[in-house]
């Protein structure tokens, strides 16, 4: 079973892909589109595709995997299946460097993209932050210093939003907040991928530590690991991946807690080999909540964030349900 | 040459200006009180803890030898060892492999059949015994084949098939030409499995040298502050407090 999860990922992956572009309030031929968009033909199928669905469809599928890596690789690191990105102090940092553009109108040169790069700005600084006050710390107190410096951060948007400047400044903020992959365009993918890749790449090389943490921090230690640097790292990675999709989506509640444990079973609970599989669901269950979204009847849309919420609350009352039958 | 060797080896206050050696095929007995510092000195002979004296392994000095090239050399299993995630127990003995980057399946299934696991290899460590459990720790070491093999208390929860299951195995191991240096309180298995011993108290080696010259009542009732029986005439051995 476990050889063929990669396969049937791969396959729920293209298909709910396939299904996204497809999807919408015009019935639109996908390959057609596509086609054309890719030849730069300005027909109509072509611009909804290209423009509108793939932009938005490809957002979707990398902030889902941004999540679902960085949980599993922050739960590995903490041995701790209730570790979650928003630990790490990035997702709360880029969320005060993104309300600052709406608070102050910064870098209005960049367009859409002005939110992005001060999100992935505010995640730089609470990530180096975190790093100083943890010093050469364990795994634990890297996570303890990220909640610090999260909640000075929470405290800081706090006050942004008490002084908004006007109230659609603030309802802009907090729609921004609550998590949406719509109307980004293409431009927040260069923000999100190379993100996605050095994160991604940072993490990958510490899964032997993260696999040997299973037994505890002395082990890994013993077996010639360096788990202060290496923890490190992964806490960075982690951190360039969450605050990377919260510059471009906001937030996305649940999915890095949550997918990691869905994961879990198929991989024989080993913490290096969940990661790919975590990236993977975390990217097909995103893009499958975005198509609800799109789905639901016309009017105030419901933001991507706040069903993802909505759904995991639900499930994480589940997973905790079975573990507490576990130890009856 | 000494596998390892030892001398006025310090950690803090813990471990006071200690020297010994480990010698190839033997197994070297840490026995003393709680407190004495024999898990401070695997732990330090692991690169878990900083130190000052001169040690060297396999002929080449401690702090000069990189930790992935210790580490293959030495092989800890620490005091209490738990796993967070149900791993199955080949995943757990695999991990034994870490320090040579690799996942050799050959070293892998002799180690599992060293330490008597191979029957439960596909099961999750949560569904085992304490007394499988400990087996597959020991599995979990014997996989990176170190020369030098410490190991902290063992035996320490076991019932007594067990603890003389584990000892047995150990004994194995040091006969293929490797040391295994074990921390125990069971003073009569002491006397039984190890070839020499070393005695510590509060931090200092007491005494050193086979059983005979270590277990003597005088010794231990001043080192235990409870009188002993010492009878190592007696098959199996055996050292009891009166």
């Amino acid at each position: 079973m476990a050889r063929l999860l990669i396969p049937i990922l791969s396959i729920l992956l293209i298909l709910v892909t396939w299904l996204s572009l497809g999807l919408g309030s015009v019935p639109v031929p996908v390959w057609e589109g596509l086609w054309d968009w890719l030849q730069d033909d300005t027909s109509r199928s072509a611009l909804i595709i290209g423009e509108v669905r793939l932009p938005r469809t490809l957002l979707a599928l990398a902030v889902g995997a941004a999540l679902g890596l960085a949980g599993a690789a922050l739960q590995g690191l903490l041995c701790n299946p209730l570790a979650e990105p928003g630990l790490v102090g990035a997702s709360q940092g880029a969320a005060l460097g993104a309300a600052t553009v709406f608070y102050f109108g910064l870098f209005a040169g960049l367009g859409s993209l002005a939110t992005a790069i001060a999100g992935l700005l505010g995640a730089a600084i609470t990530l180096l932050l975190m790093l100083a006050l943890a010093g050469s710390g364990r795994p634990a107190l890297v996570i303890m210093a990220g909640l610090a410096i999260s909640t000075v951060a929470g405290a800081a948007l706090a006050v942004v939003l008490n002084f908004a400047p006007n109230p659609y400044a603030m309802q802009e903020l907090v729609f921004w907040l609550l998590g949406s992959v719509s109307n980004r365009g293409l431009d927040s993918l260069w923000v999100l991928l190379p993100a996605l890749l050095i994160g991604g790449v940072l993490i990958w090389q510490q899964r032997h530590l993260l696999a040997a943490l299973s037994l505890g921090e002395r082990v890994a230690e013993s077996m010639g690991l360096s788990v202060a640097r290496g923890s490190r790292l992964t806490a960075l990675g982690a951190a360039t991946l969450v605050g990377a999709s919260v510059s471009v989506a906001g937030n996305i509640g649940f999915v890095g807690l949550l997918v990691p444990h869905i994961m879990r079973p198929w991989v024989g609970h080993r913490p290096d080999r969940l990661l790919i599989p975590s990236a993977m669901m975390g990217a097909i269950l995103v893009c499958t909540a975005d198509i609800c979204v799109r789905a639901m009847p016309p009017g105030p849309e419901l933001k991507l964030g706040v069903l993802t919420s909505m759904l995991g609350a639900p499930l994480f009352i589940w997973l905790v349900w079975k573990e507490r039958k576990r130890w009856h | 040459m000494a596998l390892i060797s030892a001398s006025s080896l310090c950690v803090d206050t813990r471990v006071k200006s200690v020297s010994f050696e480990l010698h190839k095929g033997e197994v070297l007995g840490l026995i003393g009180p709680n407190g004495a510092g024999k898990t401070t000195l695997l732990n330090t002979l692991a690169g878990l803890e900083q130190s000052s004296g001169e040690v060297s392994i396999d002929g080449q000095a401690f702090d000069s030898l990189p930790a992935k090239r210790r580490a293959r050399l030495v092989g800890l299993q620490p005091q209490s060892l738990n796993s967070v995630w149900s791993l199955s127990v080949a995943d757990v003995v695999g991990l034994g492999r870490m320090p040579w980057g690799d996942s050799d399946s050959e070293a892998i299934q002799r180690a599992m059949q060293r330490a008597g696991v191979s029957e439960f290899a596909q099961r999750s460590i949560d569904h085992l015994s304490g007394g499988e459990r400990a087996r597959v720790w020991l599995a979990r070491v014997f996989a990176g084949e170190p020369k030098a093999l410490l190991s902290d208390e063992p035996i320490a929860s076991l019932d007594i098939h067990y603890q003389l299951e584990v000892m047995e195995v150990l004994k194995a191991y040091s006969n293929e030409g490797n040391g295994v240096m074990v921390a125990l309180h069971d003073l009569s298995l002491a006397a039984r499995f190890c070839d020499r011993l070393c005695l510590m108290q509060v931090g200092e080696m007491i005494a050193q040298g086979n059983p005979a010259e270590v277990l003597t009542a005088p010794l231990l009732s001043q080192v235990y502050g409870v009188d002993v029986e010492v009878n190592l005439e007696h098959s199996p051995p055996i050292v009891l407090p009166k």
